[in-house]
């Protein structure tokens, strides 16, 4: 075998392993997102809700490099083309804020200068089940 | 990072002679592609939270996506059939992985294996998303129509049901498409042509068209379903 073939080899058992250690790394970090989610259902307060979704959103995006970096072997290509990839997906920092931001200030004027549309969102509703159940109990 | 080539020799790289980016022509426009393809998604998903955040109220997805196969009536699950679906992309990711391995080692037998293990991860997927597709349109959701209540008891928009089966659908038209590209690679593995070429590097590119629909459904997933 010649000298390369060798080197090969071991580089070989090196990346099967890193392709072990990510698929864990994400698994663990899918656990603890379902986790993170089933303890949300039980709480009521909602400033602790608010910092469990911004948690599960820190962990959503530290998978989403594990699947890029080492899945799609990006973090090995060389850097130039590294940059051409991550530097146009920055952009996205600022659409989501902006578009996030808006969303709440359009909610928010609305239900300020449009009181007769906030008071209609908030009727509340009879589910259908029950409401099946309440016809059936009625005859 | 790896930057020992560049930093060795950066005024190289572009003298011409060679690819700058160290990758093949088809490789690097896989790349361009996914990438224009997040602006896709990202779109729709900013569209969805942009509404969400407009909205006075918003169904709960743990009273909406609660059921599971073969689950008596009455007994609720949330999140326990999307993790399974979850789990399976990730494992079929992992057996895509190791084919684009097997393929750089040019051992056919294992591009072979695990490109046929990731096919049935994919059907699979595909699979649980038609059972959940089908079991909320007989719950009276589709597009147009929202049968849920917002999590305080008011009255829901169609945005919702919009919203969720156009992404979900989006993404599984991705994954459809991804196992398509798939089994041709796996008629090609078998038929010796990448053999032929000296190399497996369209096994490279349907790699990374199929971790992006995997690093796609990490943000539907956390979306709709956890948050």
């Amino acid at each position: 075998m010649s000298h390369t073939a060798d080197t090969l080899h071991h580089d070989d058992g090196a990346v099967v392993k890193e392709i072990w250690k990510v698929t864990g790394i994400l698994s663990a970090l899918t656990i603890i997102e379902l986790i993170l989610g089933f303890w949300m259902m039980g709480i009521s307060s909602s400033g602790m809700v608010m910092t469990i979704k911004g948690t599960i959103v820190i962990l959503m995006i530290a998978k989403a490099f594990y699947i890029v970096a080492y899945f799609m072997h990006l973090k090995h290509e060389l850097k130039n083309l590294i940059m051409t990839i991550v530097v146009p997906l920055a952009l996205f920092i600022w659409f989501i804020t902006a578009f996030l931001y808006e969303g709440n200030s359009y909610k928010n004027l609305k239900n300020r200068y449009d009181p007769y549309k906030k008071q209609q969102t908030e009727i509340k509703v009879q589910k259908n089940e029950e409401v099946n159940e309440s016809k059936k109990t009625a005859e | 990072m790896s930057t020992i080539t560049t930093t060795a020799a950066p005024s190289k790289l572009w003298s011409g002679g060679k690819s700058p980016f160290n990758v093949e022509y088809g490789k690097l426009m896989m790349w361009y592609f996914l990438m224009s393809d997040a602006f896709t998604f990202g779109a729709f998903l900013i569209a969805y939270g942009t509404t969400r955040f407009a909205s006075n109220g918003w169904p709960n997805p743990n009273e909406v996506f609660r059921s599971f196969p073969f689950a008596p009536e009455g007994v609720h699950a949330p999140l326990v059939f999307v993790s399974i679906m979850t789990f399976i992309l990730i494992i079929s990711s992992v057996t895509m992985v190791l084919a684009v391995h097997a393929g750089k080692n040019m051992d056919k037998q294992a591009v072979v294996k695990n490109l046929i293990f990731t096919i049935i991860g994919g059907i699979a997927f595909l699979s649980c998303q038609a059972w959940e597709w089908n079991h909320l349109h007989n719950e009276g959701a589709w597009w147009g129509a929202n049968p849920f209540l917002n999590a305080d008891g008011s009255q829901s928009l169609n945005h919702f049901t919009n919203f969720f089966f156009t992404i979900t659908g989006f993404h599984g038209f991705h994954v459809l498409s991804g196992v398509v590209i798939n089994i041709v690679m796996l008629i090609m593995t078998l038929m010796d042509k990448f053999e032929q070429r000296g190399h497996y590097l369209m096994i490279e590119k349907a790699g990374l068209y199929w971790h992006f629909v995997d690093l796609v459904w990490v943000f539907v997933f956390t979306c709709f379903y956890l948050i």
